[in-house]
């Protein structure tokens, strides 16, 4: 499916994650680290349980607030086979997990904080993507 | 408040991944495919979402301790392992396969339909069965 440029948008769209990270670390001293938030939550230590849970049920919630404001919901097409959704989740699960951080975490807050691990991640997640879309839509 | 703070945080988070179109894995495939119907809006997100966090990080960061949090985290320690490696790797095949990163896939369960939930069911063993492995190696 095209989708259309939306410069002005995604740049809004990505103050406000900015602003959500900012509001953690002010508030909590907690990264935005959706990965590392949610496995938090696979660990013995629960402590910290509530909290993670608030932010993930926010996260799960929004959509619910964007509608009520635009009365649309969001422009979505993703695929049904099941094959590649089950795949795709377990390598998702597995390498953030193992790679401590996503999009959210690296990508985000990481470089925010000038990391270079979170530098490292970054580049080397963006190009293994960027490799698999080559083969899936080009090569296969 | 520590948990009034986070449902807000994440709220906005969500909010901002529906605003930008991160949330449409159609979209973010888009971006990943530079050599076919390249949308480089996310170029974008990752502006916002950088200069505002590195801004208000810099502003935060400066006071003695978080609102309702007793310290802030400590400084990356830059240690590159073949850890890190292996799992940024591993992701982002599964990013790439469907378009879905963990924020993304989350905040679409309610409106994505059977697909957002089997993608975060198996991502939820995916995490599970890197924690068990953690503990092995």
């Amino acid at each position: 499916m095209l989708t259309d440029f939306t410069p002005w948008m995604s740049f809004l769209g990505g103050g406000l994650i900015g602003l959500s990270a900012v509001i953690l670390m002010g508030g909590l001293g907690r990264i935005a680290g959706v990965s590392g938030i949610l496995g938090g939550l696979f660990t013995v230590d629960l402590s910290g349980a509530l909290w993670r849970l608030a932010f993930l049920a926010g996260l799960v919630l929004s959509p619910f607030l964007y509608r009520k404001v635009t009365g649309e919901l969001p422009d979505f097409a993703v695929t049904n086979d099941v094959f590649y959704l089950v795949a795709a989740g377990l390598l998702v699960g597995f390498g953030t997990s193992i790679g401590s951080g996503c999009t959210s975490g690296h990508g985000v807050c990481g470089i925010a904080r000038l990391s270079k691990r979170s530098l490292v991640a970054v580049a080397v997640f963006m190009v293994s993507a960027m490799v698999t879309v080559f083969i899936m839509r080009h090569v296969i | 408040m520590q948990v009034l703070v986070a449902l807000i945080a994440g709220l906005i988070f969500g909010l901002g991944l529906v605003v930008s179109g991160m949330s449409n894995p159609s979209k973010v495939l888009n971006f990943l495919d530079i050599f076919g119907s390249f949308d480089a809006s996310l170029l974008f997100v990752m502006a916002g979402a950088v200069l505002i966090s590195f801004l208000g990080y810099r502003l935060v960061l400066r006071q003695p301790h978080p609102l309702f949090a007793k310290e802030f985290p400590s400084c990356p320690s830059g240690l590159i392992d073949w850890r890190l490696i292996l799992g940024a790797l591993i992701f982002g095949v599964g990013w790439g396969l469907v378009g879905f990163c963990p924020g993304p896939a989350l905040a679409s369960v309610t409106f994505g339909g059977l697909s957002a939930l089997v993608f975060v069911c198996a991502m939820l063993i995916g995490l599970m069965v890197a924690k068990l492995v953690s503990r092995v190696l």
